[in-house]
């Protein structure tokens, strides 16, 4: 017993000591990005006081500049608000004073995580579906259906999307209510629309995922084998076409979090992408830096966590990982 | 010796976007009970395609088997067998082995389970019993610590690991047939020779018989019984190993063994290369699909495929100059081109 926990510990070391050394990488990635959103975010003209309030006087102004920090020289403000977020404080709104960004985040994303969720997973679910129908039935009437849907999904832009459900089942058949967020009825036209891109996309990408898999000298073998087409395609090309998959699943879910600007707009959603824009043109500040923090950090993690995913997916990068550690 | 394969009249056709391509041109031959075949040939030349046509792998490609091919195993006709029947055969009856054992198997699973779900598709055993099997079978290829393979996945193999691994899961249901698409090509010299060994022993220890595919006359020579020899879609000549390499008809098979190295030849011009291209397979080829390049090539070889002859049984050949009225040339094997 002892010497096979020892074993088990001495196969996941390497693993361990990878992922440590991806966790150091993430800080990093997430410090560049933090920098360049503060540097260009004090780039674009104005301040937060004048975008507020036009026609305020000079003195309140300055006085207003002043008990922010903003009469300081840029690089001293980065050194104070890198020193703020390194005591966990993702600082709080200029426009809403009492407004923590930490509450914004804990108080908007579920709504777009709700939206966009259901929509990520209606999306990838049929996408990948008609994908792998698609490979199957290449060159007849199911592939070249499913093709043309996945154009028009990709080429379609979401606000057009967006005016054409709401005018038919709003308008014309008033089935759906148009804007707000007052239960699961309110949430059907925004998933529809969100998820046509996801659709769209996936189809594609497994289509040629499976594609190439198809044509693997391992089908062939499998076939020689006699086994049943059913077998072949759950046991041999399934799980190698969707290895490709997983990256972007895993980008997409870490996604979902910053919502959509656009479908949140149309539909009145109160989700964080909308927030997110009017935010920027506010030149709030600390809210938008901080939700850029917390963003970045859910988009590095998913990817870290799509590599560990990976690896206990795919047997051939599990060795690269160990001899990379 | 009982007939085991029957392959009769075999023509195969692939649709390119430049035109249609007539890989196999007609072919029949005849496998029979605990016989090793060896079909030979230049790249390209068919035998591939035939192997492959034999268990209908070509399916998912562009390949079109002509209607009055007959592929006949054990009396039934496996071009013209329902999917079920076919997978009954596949894998079962007939082995194959293939050329390239790393994009073979499936990177994804481990060695044990691509074996067992051999062995499990075909005969109605437990998962134990199963893997009890593919112990048995990876000790029966000679691999080294069987318990442990099973867990192991392809890319942890060495080349020569991996082809034995591929024989391993082509025997896992005691075939009368193993067909054995260029088992060696991806491997090195010295691990060639350890596999055909291998192959040789396990042909006589489980009395199957073997279509040996290669394009390498040199390891012909130790292991098969009968020899064939393919050009152009069409086999031009047949006859046993001792026929082809003593006393071979056909101007190209003599070109061929010309063209083995030896240990006598000293400077690199003293090899041997064949002038000329393969036939360009686009092509109708009415006439000898050697004839371009042939040294003794006639006018009518231009003109006409020669029929099939034969002067002793079991040797036969397809070309002019066994005709009764064509002039005697001495095509001596070895000496022929040198």
């Amino acid at each position: 017993m002892q010497t096979h926990l020892h074993r088990l510990f001495e196969s996941w070391m390497p693993m361990f000591k990878y992922i440590l050394k991806r966790i150091l990488y993430m800080a990093l990635v997430m410090w560049i990005v933090t920098s360049i959103t503060f540097f260009l975010l004090h780039a674009i003209p104005g301040d937060p006081i004048t975008a507020m309030v036009q026609d305020l006087p000079e003195e309140t102004r300055q006085a207003y500049l002043v008990s922010y920090g903003f009469d300081q020289p840029v690089g001293k403000q980065y050194l104070m608000y890198l020193k703020q977020l390194f005591s966990g404080n993702l600082g709080q709104s200029l426009r809403y004073p009492g407004r923590k960004v930490a509450d914004i985040v804990a108080n908007y994303s579920p709504v777009s995580a709700l939206v966009g969720g259901i929509a990520l997973a209606v999306g990838v679910l049929l996408g990948l579906g008609c994908g792998v129908l698609a490979a199957l039935k290449r060159d007849r009437w199911p592939d070249r259906a499913v093709m043309l849907l996945a154009l028009l999904g990709t080429t379609i832009p979401t606000f057009v999307i967006a005016s054409v459900l709401q005018y038919a089942l709003t308008v014309t058949w008033p089935v759906f209510p148009t804007t707000g967020y007052n239960g699961a009825r309110y949430l059907v036209l925004p998933v529809i629309c969100m998820c046509v891109g996801p659709l769209a996309t996936y189809a594609r990408y497994m289509r040629s995922s499976m594609l190439d898999v198809v044509n693997q000298d391992y089908i062939l073998t499998a076939e020689a084998k006699g086994l049943s087409e059913r077998r072949i395609i759950t046991h041999h090309m399934l799980r190698n076409a969707l290895l490709p998959c997983v990256t972007m699943i895993c980008v997409s879910v870490a996604g979902i979090f910053s919502g959509s600007f656009i479908v949140e707009s149309i539909f009145s959603l109160p989700g964080l992408g909308r927030y997110f824009i009017s935010a920027i043109s506010d030149r709030d500040y600390f809210v938008v830096l901080g939700l850029n923090v917390v963003l970045t950090g859910i988009y590095v993690c998913s990817i870290l966590v799509s590599d560990i995913l990976l690896m206990l997916l795919d047997p051939r990068i599990r060795t690269v990982g160990e001899e990379a550690a | 010796m009982g007939e085991l394969l029957n392959v009769k009249n075999l023509s195969v056709t692939f649709s390119a976007y430049n035109g249609e391509v007539k890989a196999v041109r007609g072919v029949s031959f005849t496998v029979y009970e605990g016989e090793t075949l060896a079909m030979v040939g230049e790249s390209g030349c068919g035998k591939s395609v035939t192997a492959k046509a034999i268990l209908r792998l070509l399916e998912r490609s562009s390949a079109t088997v002509s209607s009055n091919s007959v592929v006949e195993f054990e009396g039934k006709n496996l071009l013209t067998l329902s999917g079920k029947e076919l997978n009954q055969i596949r894998g079962n009856a007939i082995g194959m082995v293939f050329q390239d054992a790393m994009a073979s198997l499936n990177p994804t699973m481990t060695i044990g389970n691509q074996i067992i779900e051999t062995i499990r598709s075909h005969k109605k055993l437990g998962k134990r019993e199963a893997s009890k099997r593919a112990c048995e079978l990876l000790e029966l290829v000679e691999l080294p610590e069987p318990q442990a393979l099973l867990r192991r996945y392809p890319h942890e193999l060495s080349g020569g690991q991996r082809q034995r691994v591929m024989i391993a899961m082509a025997l896992s249901c005691d075939p009368k047939l193993l067909i054995a698409d260029e088992p060696t090509t991806a491997l090195d010299v010295t691990i060639q020779a350890q596999i055909l060994e291998l192959l040789q022993r396990l042909q006589k220890r489980l009395a199957m018989s073997v279509l040996l595919i290669t394009h390498d006359l040199g390891i012909v020579a130790g292991v098969a019984d009968g020899v064939q020899v393919m050009y152009g879609g069409s086999l031009i000549e047949k006859g046993t190993a001792q026929d082809i390499f003593c006393s071979p008809k056909h101007p190209y098979t003599a070109a061929l063994l010309t063209a083995i190295p030896r240990r006598s030849m000293e400077r690199r011009s003293d090899l041997y290369a064949l002038p000329g291209t393969p036939p360009d397979l686009r092509l109708a080829l009415d006439c000898c699909p050697f004839a371009a390049r042939c040294k003794y090539a006639m006018p009518i070889c231009k003109k006409q495929m020669p029929e099939e002859t034969g002067e002793t049984p079991g040797h036969s050949c397809r070309c002019w100059l066994q005709h009764p009225m064509a002039p005697r040339v001495a095509l001596n094997g070895g000496e022929a081109g040198g």
